[in-house]
Order: structure tokens, then C-alpha cells, then sequence
């Protein structure tokens, strides 16, 4: 988009940030207009990683649908994963076993926590700190190997079917989850101390994207972004599945609505997803971790929509049945595209530098808003 | 009262700053906390798991025999057509035709790693295995014939 390049009749000046940047994380394009330094408007550009991932989805079956998720928010795989097999579900009526139903709880969280621990990283570097990414590397990488092992991928899981899981949980899962959660808790602190109480991103955080109740809500805003202003959102909370109404968690708000506050939603919600994991892990009921599905799985006609809590926000798969083996349409509601479109309103007015800031705690993983 | 505020300030400023580098400082000096692998020299010990999802292979005993029947269950399995199964027809000693494999055709470079086809195939003929180290110079190697030339599959399978 060269001609967007340039001067306007006012003189301000418009440039482009991306479609290759480091910051944006991934191709998104922001087009912003400045004033000097002040930022007036942002304009994001999309269809960079379009893939057209819910116009594919139309020629799959109800099992092969699933993996194709992973590709879309890949930091939290397993949770897309979860929120499609919750779909097919809810449509067949079928009754999960309770043994998967523990065992998708415990994997989501342990996504989330990965999730939230690779943008702790990614937001400091984004600041500019570049330690802070090895500590979070190291965290996660114990949970990528808890996943390889039992799931067979680091990343792409797809580790879910319609009825429960895929394969059973591998002999050694308890205790290495168990080893986690002690590493976790001696460890934790080193991130309040490298990062948390640091006075430059703490200043460069407090008062930085302020964005208000009223208008998280009315952009659509969720997970940690609608949290970090105050908005009740958590759909584990609102509508639970699986397991979640049976573990005691708190739903963190903040009321503050700065990146500072969205900063500390993820921080704490850690914290609760270790919480979590540390009720379940003990008692895993046996029995089996799959139940009976037919061969080729056929929805009756209808609509059916179902929504979980990704680690960015509220996840939606809408599927209309024709009847058929194959969906006749697919739509995803994506939490990290309503979160991108808060991003003109929060920075307006800051300096460009703010902008990193702001966008950071966003936690965009462009591949979702994209799909 | 200002000047008290502006120097404690200062000094939970710094505090800050040297409690960070204080961290940084002791990884630095520690070097037993070092997690980092050196692939590839690492490689002879490289551990990995069982389950790990590398590739589709079929498992052939002693007497090269599988246990494929050809059933083409994988093929409809597979999200993105990585598998084409190519049948014949085997004649029993009753004299009867049977339908049996001739060749599983499965292509390493569309194969996204998803685990489907192993999960579909009722006889549990092919498995994922941990191998990962797949890049080849010319894109036709990654075409395997995954059941292995001269073999038949092993007796009493059925469908
Ligand atoms: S692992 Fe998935 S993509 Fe690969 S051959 Fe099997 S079904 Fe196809
Ligand atoms: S590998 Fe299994 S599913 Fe595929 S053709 Fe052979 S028996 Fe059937």
C-alpha cells in the first residue's frame, strides 16, 4: 500500500507498521496516521494469513474439522480443539466420560498457561527486555514436553475427538504435572522481580491504553482485555463445561483498564490455572477416556453454537447442519479480532512507542483474527 | 515532604532495577541452570517422546509381514489426502478373491502430522514414530510406499 505512504493535507504523517515486523507478531498491518510522535489513528489491515480456514472446514467430516483449529489460535490449540469437540457434542447429545472431561480441563489449562507464559515473554522483549523470554521459555517448555508426551505434538495437539480424547493419558502425566506446578511455584516470583517491579515498564505500563468498561464491552472485548477494565467475562464462570463447575477458581478483574492492569489479569490468571490443574490432578476418575461414536458422525439438522475461554478470550464455533457428514457452514468467533478493533480507541493520543506497549497486551496471535 | 517523596522514589527506583539485575546476574554466574540443547550435536542422546508424531509408518515383523488389509479406512481418514491406497485382489487357496494391499502410497510432504489415519485403522497396521529429521534434496523421496516390497500381511487378520 504504497500510496497510503506519505503526508496528508494537514501534514501529519502516515506510515505503515508490518505486514513484517517484529512487534506486531506475526503479519498484521498497521496503518497509522501521526502527529509528530502522537499517534491519531491506527487502521489494522488484515487477510495477510487468510486461509480460509471456515470455508475449508465445509468439504471435512466432524472428526477431520478439529485439527484444522489447531491453526488458528496455535497458542491455544488445545482450546480450539476443545470448543469443536463441545460442539459435535452438544449436537449429538453424547454424554462424555468423566475421565475426559478431567483431562481436557487439565490440558486447557495447562495451554493457558503456556499461552499466557510465551506472551510474558513476547511483551517484555517487546519492551525491550530480552531475558525475560528465556525464563518463560523455560516454564514452558516444561509443559510442551508434558504435551508431547502424552499427546504426540508440542503445538498443533489435536489432541481432542468428538467424545473425549484421543489417546489415553501416558503413565508418567501425573507426576510430571506435579513436577510442574513445583518448578512453577519456585520460580514464579522471578517474574515479578525481573519484570513485574521493574520501574521502566511499570511507567512505560500505568495510564498506557486506557480503555473503559463501557467500551471493552461495546468492542466486543474479552478474556483478559475486557478483564483488565472490569467486565465480568469468563465464560468458565458464565457457562461452564466439562469439569469447570465442579473447581474453585476466581475470575480476576482489574478495574484500572491500563496495560498494566491487563498485564496482571494474565500474571494472577496463571496463579488460578495452577490452582485448577492442582484440584484435578489427583482425582482423575478411571474408566474410559473416549466414548462410542459412530464411524462417520452425522449432526442432525440444525444450529448449534458453543463458546469456551481460550487464553485470549471467548471462543464461538457455530455450526449449521444440513444433516449431513459435513458441516454445510462454519463461522468462528474469535476473540483476538473483537480485541484488535479496541486498539484505534485505546491509543489515540499516545506516543508511538506506547502503541508496542498497548498492542503487547492485546496478546494478538494474528492467525485467529485472520482465520 | 516533596523532597522525602522524590528521594524514596528514587530509591524504590533503583531498588527495582538492581533487584532485576541481581536475577539476571545469578543466571549469568549459574551455569548449572542452563536448559539450552545443542542440536544438532546433541543429537546422538536426543531423547524423544514415545508418542511424538513424526511420521506415518507401517510396522513390518520378522517374517515382513503387516497387517494391512487394505481396507482404505485411513485414506477417507486423512484430512488432506496424504494416503492413497492402491488395492488388488489376492486369490485364497479356496479359489476365492480377496481384497488386499498392494501398494500404501503416503505422502510425507502433505502430511500435516494429525494422527487420524492411525486412529481410523481398525486392524492398528500403521503408527506414528518419533522420527523428525525429514528434509531431503529432492521433494519425490518424501513419497513413501509404506508397506515394504514382497511383503503379504500377517494370517488371521480380518477386517
Ligand atoms: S497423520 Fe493426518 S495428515 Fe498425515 S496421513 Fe495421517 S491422517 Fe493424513
Ligand atoms: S493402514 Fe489400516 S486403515 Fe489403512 S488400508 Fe491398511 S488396514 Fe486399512
Amino acid at each position: 500500500m504504497f500510496e497510503e505512504v506519505g503526508t496528508t493535507t494537514e501534514g501529519d504523517l502516515i506510515i505503515n507498521l508490518g505486514p513484517q515486523h517484529p512487534a506486531t507478531h506475526g503479519v498484521l498491518h498497521l496503518v497509522i496516521t501521526l502527529n509528530g510522535e502522537i499517534i491519531k489513528k491506527v487502521e489494522p489491515h488484515l487477510g495477510y494469513i487468510h486461509r480460509s480456514i471456515e470455508k475449508m472446514t465445509e468439504s471435512l467430516s466432524y472428526r477431520q474439522f478439529i485439527y484444522v483449529t489447531s491453526r488458528m489460535d496455535y497458542l491455544s490449540a488445545h482450546i480450539n480443539n476443545h470448543a469443536c469437540a463441545l460442539c459435535v457434542e452438544k449436537a449429538l447429545q453424547l454424554e462424555v466420560p468423566q475421565r475426559a472431561q478431567y483431562i481436557r480441563v487439565i490440558m486447557d489449562e495447562l495451554t493457558r498457561i503456556a499461552s499466557h507464559e510465551l506472551w510474558w515473554g513476547a511483551m517484555a522483549m517487546d519492551l525491550g527486555a530480552f531475558t525475560p523470554f528465556f525464563h518463560a521459555f523455560r516454564e514452558r517448555e516444561k509443559i510442551n514436553e508434558i504435551m508431547e508426551e502424552t499427546c504426540g505434538a508440542r503445538l498443533t495437539m489435536n489432541y481432542m475427538v468428538p467424545g473425549g480424547v484421543m489417546v489415553d493419558l501416558h503413565p508418567d502425566f501425573q507426576k510430571k504435572v506435579k513436577a510442574f506446578i513445583q518448578q512453577y511455584k519456585a520460580k514464579i516470583h522471578e517474574y515479578d522481580e525481573l519484570v513485574t517491579g521493574n520501574i521502566i515498564f511499570q511507567n512505560r505500563m500505568k495510564g498506557i491504553g486506557y480503555l473503559s468498561a463501557e467500551d471493552a464491552i461495546s468492542y466486543g472485548c474479552t478474556g483478559p482485555v475486557a478483564r483488565g477494565s472490569g467486565v465480568a467475562s469468563d465464560i468458565r464462570k458464565i457457562a461452564p463445561y466439562d469439569v469447570y463447575d465442579k473447581v474453585e477458581f476466581d475470575e480476576v478483574l482489574q478495574t484500572e483498564g491500563d496495560s498494566f492492569a491487563r498485564y496482571m489479569i494474565r500474571i494472577q490468571e496463571m496463579h488460578q490455572s495452577i490452582k485448577i490443574i492442582g484440584q484435578l490432578i489427583d482425582t482423575i476418575p478411571d474408566g474410559n477416556f473416549q466414548a462410542k461414536t459412530k464411524a462417520v458422525i452425522k449432526l442432525p439438522k440444525g444450529e448449534f453454537y458453543q463458546r469456551v475461554e481460550t487464553a485470549r478470550g471467548e471462543l464461538g464455533v457455530y455450526i449449521v447442519s444440513e444433516g449431513a457428514a459435513q458441516p454445510y457452514r462454519i463461522k468462528y468467533r474469535s476473540p483476538g479480532f473483537s480485541n484488535l478493533s479496541a486498539l484505534d480507541h485505546m491509543v489515540r493520543g499516545h506516543k508511538i512507542g506506547d502503541l508496542i506497549a498497548a498492542m503487547g497486551t492485546l496478546d494478538l496471535v494474528i492467525p485467529d483474527i485472520d482465520r | 515532604m516533596f523532597l522525602k517523596e522524590y528521594f524514596l522514589d528514587i530509591y524504590k527506583a533503583t531498588k527495582s532495577l538492581l533487584t532485576g539485575m541481581k536475577l539476571t546476574g545469578y543466571y549469568f554466574t549459574h551455569h548449572k541452570e542452563i536448559l539450552t540443547e545443542e542440536y544438532p550435536e546433541n543429537r546422538k542422546n536426543l531423547q524423544l517422546a514415545e508418542r511424538f508424531r513424526g511420521e506415518v509408518i507401517m510396522p513390518h515383523d520378522a517374517n515382513n509381514e503387516h497387517t494391512c488389509t487394505g481396507c482404505s479406512s485411513c485414506e477417507i481418514a486423512c484430512p488432506n489426502g496424504s494416503i492413497k491406497i492402491i488395492s488388488k485382489f489376492d486369490i485364497t487357496p479356496e479359489g476365492k478373491k480377496k481384497k488386499a494391499i498392494d501398494q500404501h502410497i503416503y505422502h510425507l510432504e502433505l502430511c500435516t502430522m494429525c494422527g487420524l489415519c492411525v486412529e481410523a485403522c481398525p486392524t492398528d497396521a500403521i503408527k506414528m514414530a518419533n522420527t523428525f529429521e525429514h528434509s531431503v534434496f529432492n521433494r519425490n523421496h518424501l513419497i513413501k510406499r509404506l508397506n515394504k516390497p514382497g511383503s503379504k500381511i500377517r494370517e488371521g487378520i480380518e477386517e
